[in-house]
């Protein structure tokens, strides 16, 4: 208990993960609020890939880290932009009324 | 004394991920966002990764959090109204989520590391080295192409982003350079007389008379008009 180990940094990656999860099911209308959900997902990764890295003495672990930090921030910015378009066309984000593409 | 650290960053983490998904206003959920990743940078610190707990200071508190936090203030939505569902949406999401850790917790539980895990590893910590220069020597040499496509990714979304929210605006006079050429007489051909100049003080001078005959006085210049 008093030696931090890859066990404690994987069981807070799986709480993160989980609260991500749950906030996607629980924010289902603000599209603002999943996109931090996925962040919060996200960030459980990266506490999982330097978890291991630091475990196993491998720093390819953190090298994907970056690469997910930067893909992250990508989708950020793409998703936000879609969310800002969005509002201007529609005047609303809530996720369900974006069913223009259902046939 | 590291493993008290651990135990407040995590808590704090956590806490903080609750109030993300849980907060009644998004800019609370944002700047919980942002404690969020100051916490999970410390744990990084902790994880002896100090390159990647930088990196997630700069990128996400300093970029992403700002860039959410710039959204939800801008746009003008109805957060009240947004709200509405969550008494319904929580049992459902709080049943998903707990089966989730539940078999999270039993992959944690059952797993093992491979005996030949040691020599398995991909890049060894090199001993001796910080943290930063060991990441950059291999980032640089064996990951180069995914470090090529990652920046080509942030590229596309750059531009993505800029194609996405850019609008032209009507209220604004923009020069139309083919409505300009297309003008009629707006480009005119001159002939330009040897020696002679066709603009005077800015001014396009127009064909002027031929000046009157009169007798040479500068003949000591050799007459070289």
């Amino acid at each position: 208990m008093l030696t931090i180990g890859l066990a404690h940094y994987l069981t807070l990656g799986a709480i993160l993960f989980v609260l991500g999860i749950f906030g996607i099911f629980m924010n289902r209308k603000n599209v603002i609020v999943i996109l931090m959900s996925i962040e919060l997902i996200l960030l459980a990764v990266n506490i999982n890939l330097v978890g291991f890295s630091a475990a196993l003495d491998d720093l390819a672990g953190q090298v994907f880290a970056l690469f997910i930090l930067t893909v992250a921030a990508a989708e950020a910015a793409i998703g936000l932009a879609m969310v800002v378009i969005y509002f201007r066309n529609r005047g609303t984000i809530e996720v369900e009324d974006i069913s223009a593409l259902k046939g | 004394m590291i493993a008290l650290t651990f135990y407040v960053f995590a808590f704090i983490l956590v806490a903080c991920a609750v109030m993300v998904v849980t907060s009644r206003n998004p800019v609370h959920s944002v700047l919980a966002l942002i404690a969020c990743f100051f916490n999970a940078s410390g744990l990084f610190l902790l994880a002896g990764a100090e390159f990647l707990a930088m990196i997630l200071v700069i990128v996400y508190v300093g970029a992403v959090a700002v860039l959410f936090l710039f959204v939800v203030m801008m746009l003008d939505i109805d957060f009240v109204k947004m709200r509405a569902g969550v008494q319904r949406y929580a049992p459902i999401g709080a049943v998903v989520g707990g089966i989730l850790f539940l078999e999270l917790l039993l992959v944690l539980g059952t797993w093992q590391f491979s005996t030949d895990a040691q020599e398995l590893r991909l890049a060894a910590t090199p001993a001796n080295i910080t943290n930063t220069k060991a990441i950059g020597r291999i980032l640089y040499t064996d990951y180069i192409y995914l470090f090529q496509i990652s920046g080509l990714i942030l590229l596309v979304a750059m531009i993505g982003a800029i194609v996405l929210t850019l609008r032209s605006s009507t209220n604004t006079r923009r020069q139309s350079v083919e409505a300009q050429l297309a003008r009629l007489g707006a480009v005119e051909s001159l002939d330009v007389p040897l020696r002679q100049g066709v603009r005077m003080d800015e001014v396009l001078r127009r064909q002027l008379p031929p000046p009157p005959p009169e007798a040479p006085k500068h003949s000591e210049h050799g007459g070289h008009h």
